[in-house]
């Protein structure tokens, strides 16, 4: 690779652009709300930055600290769901027939470049009480009923719709729909380098589907796993449209409070200090996971 | 030596991939305690019949026998087999100790008895001490050896090997050679390997196996393969060759005379049992045909005007333990010798453009009749 030393004036040149870019439309916003943290309404629009740490005093309340420790619990089973369903959906397109590959990833893509209110306003007519989940199963009770009755028994009680929307199951539910391809993308990359040989070698040494899959493929693929995993839970941890769409009125995330304090409460500053209280958060663990990665790579 | 019983029994093997014909019809006894190459062109089905000996593939027709079982549906982890992967396929997360053991280990093998054969097995390949290692700190000759121990270790029937040494360099393939021969020897475990190099083969094999277009050539002995060749593939593939077609004009128990309109009358001291006047090929190999000066040739056990030809030296390229000469004859047809370098000093007597003679042996000329 050429040093860009040696280039800086072309370096420079390709350089000022993105640069131009970030600072204008990340640092600079950015910067502006890290500012606000540190501040405190006075008036309806404007904001004192008086340096300030009462925000993030109280962002870390047991009432924020809560939904704070359930946004992390339902991003991660969010993402362990996605992992477990996952898994099978990668390996099946990693061993699947070349002409079939694309097409498979296809699938996978295709509801990803969706409008994600769209997709989310779909899943509600199936899942709500007159959806079509809930008339499906209804009408497979109803048959049963009037087979029973037919056979001279007695009918059953009659159908009560589940309750499929607005709670916790539903938030779940849509967050693992949205963010499954996050989680199939790099374990299909991931699987897809591996050497087909040292499965076969495996199986060859006499072990079963099962151990090769927990003792050859799943080691291997386990920074393919660990991208995935982190991919899928930063941006479940901050999800915002799903839980105020599907959830009940227990289901708000860290997002959904977040939002409240820049509209309806109009109190930028707490919510800005939440904003970065969930930003922090994230680049701890991307930094975990960049270090992990440094570690692997000078072992090797 | 008592009778050697065939350990793999391969019978009317066919495999298709859609409509390509992979492996045609095979059948193939491979011995107890031998050393089998499968040697051939790449495309040719050999490593398709390694991978369904293994149970990576299973024949469209025909079977597969080992220790005289039939193998039709049992797969890979239950064959009597072990493989050694072109690529190796070293585990890259497991030391190399565990790479060997991790076979023993679904076995069920005791722990103890775990460490001695897995000691025993790097001890046998050389890599002694080293189980410590992970795979990335070896070289490849050494991620080789680890491969091989851990075939080995698991006692298998047979060991198959797919290319061991393509990837290694010339100079490791060669010392790589004698040390899968010697440790075949040492194990007494029957080895199957596939290779397109026909040193290789030639090299370590009992038996070769040449395969072409998933058929099998000529299943022979190393030197039979060479010094009597079934046919215009083999003679081809197995060494250096120059051939010539030609009609069969005497045909008798004690000797026999080929037409050939490209290098003369070819004469030979044996009968080669061919319809009179069909077309035959004649095969001599480079180091068989003797070179003088031009007109210094004077074929000996043979009728005059017999084996011999006249050329022009064309090309030449020295290899240092021998120099091959291109040498294109009257009727503008090209021809190898080869000369072996005996002296250090007489390197220099036949050049660019020199007139030269041939001549060869009445007993050098190998008569294909396809």
């Amino acid at each position: 690779m050429q040093d860009w030393k040696q280039h800086k004036a072309t370096f420079a040149s390709i350089a000022v652009s993105p640069v131009l870019w970030l600072v204008a439309f990340f640092i600079v916003p950015l910067a502006v709300v890290w500012l606000y943290s540190f501040g405190r309404n006075v008036g309806l629009t404007e904001i004192d930055i008086s340096g300030t740490f009462s925000n993030y005093g109280r962002a870390l309340e047991p009432l924020y600290l809560e939904i704070f420790g359930k946004s992390v619990a339902v991003a991660a089973l969010t993402t362990l769901i996605c992992l477990i369903i996952g898994f099978p959906i990668a390996l099946a397109i990693t061993f699947a027939q070349p002409k079939w590959r694309p097409w498979m990833l296809l699938a996978i893509m295709l509801p990803f470049w969706t409008n994600l209110l769209i997709r989310t306003y779909a899943l509600i007519t199936v899942l709500r009480t007159e959806g079509y989940v809930n008339k499906s199963l209804g009408w497979f009770w109803e048959g049963a009923s009037s087979l029973k009755v037919m056979v001279g028994m007695a009918p059953l009680s009659t159908w009560e719709p589940l309750p499929l929307l607005y709670n916790n199951f539903a938030v779940i539910l849509g967050l693992v729909y949205v963010h499954l391809p996050f989680m199939v993308l790099p374990l299909y990359a991931a699987l897809d380098r591996l050497d087909r040989s040292l499965i076969e070698a495996s199986l060859d040494l006499g072990a079963g589907h099962f151990r090769t899959l927990t003792q050859i493929v799943a080691p291997l693929a386990a920074p393919g796993i660990i991208s995935g995993v982190i991919i899928t839970f930063v941006p479940a941890l901050g999800a915002y449209l799903t839980p105020d769409l599907m959830g009940g009125p227990d289901s708000q995330m860290i997002a959904n409070v977040i939002e409240r304090q820049f509209k309806r409460a109009n109190d930028w500053p707490f919510g800005a200090a939440l904003s970065f209280l969930l930003m922090y958060a994230t680049f701890i663990l991307i930094a975990l996971q960049t270090l992990r990665n440094r570690s692997a790579e000078r072992r090797s | 030596m008592t009778e050697k019983q065939p350990v793999i029994s391969i019978r009317n093997v066919t495999k298709r991939f859609g409509n390509m014909v992979a492996v045609d019809n095979v059948s193939i006894d491979i011995l107890e305690g031998e050393f089998f190459v499968l040697l051939g062109p790449s495309g040719c089905g050999k490593t398709t019949l390694l991978r369904m000996i293994a149970g990576f593939e299973m024949p469209s027709e025909g079977h597969i026998l080992i220790g005289g079982q039939d193998m039709a549906g049992v797969s890979p982890n239950q064959r009597p087999v072990n493989m050694v992967f072109q690529s190796y396929a070293v585990f890259p997360h497991m030391s190399v100790a565990d790479n060997v053991a991790y076979g023993l280990k679904i076995s069920g093998v005791a722990k103890p008895e775990i460490r001695t054969r897995v000691d025993e097995a790097l001890e046998l390949v050389s890599l002694g001490g080293l189980g410590q290692r992970m795979p990335d700190q070896l070289s490849g000759g050494q991620r080789q050896r680890v491969a091989l121990a851990r075939g080995l270790v698991m006692r298998p029937k047979v060991l198959l090997l797919d290319e061991p040494l393509s990837a290694l360099d010339a100079k490791l393939r060669a010392q790589m050679q004698f040390e899968l021969a010697e440790l075949q020897d040492n194990v007494g475990i029957t080895f199957v390997t596939v290779t397109h190099d026909q040193d290789e083969a030639l090299s370590m094999a009992c038996r070769i196996a040449v395969m072409n277009k998933g058929d099998v050539a000529q299943l022979a002995g190393p030197s039979d393969l060479y010094e009597h060749p079934a046919n215009r593939f083999v003679a081809d593939f197995i060494g250096s060759v120059n051939i010539f077609e030609g009609k069969l004009t005497v045909d008798e128990p004690e000797q026999a005379v080929v037409d050939c309109p490209e290098v003369g009358r070819v004469f030979l001291n044996h009968g080669v049992t061919g319809a009179h006047e069909t077309t035959v090929w004649v095969a001599i190999r480079p180091e068989k045909i003797t070179m003088l000066p031009a007109g210094q040739a004077k074929a000996k056990d043979s009728p005059d005007g017999h084996n011999i030809a006249h050329g022009q030296i064309k090309g030449l390229s020295y290899l240092g333990d021998v120099t091959v000469y291109e040498v294109r004859l009257e009727s503008g047809r090209s021809i190898r010798v080869s000369r072996p370098n005996l002296s250090r000093w007489d390197q220099e007597d036949f050049s660019w453009d020199d007139k030269v003679s041939l001549q060869w042996h009445p007993t050098s000329p190998i008569v294909l009749l396809s």
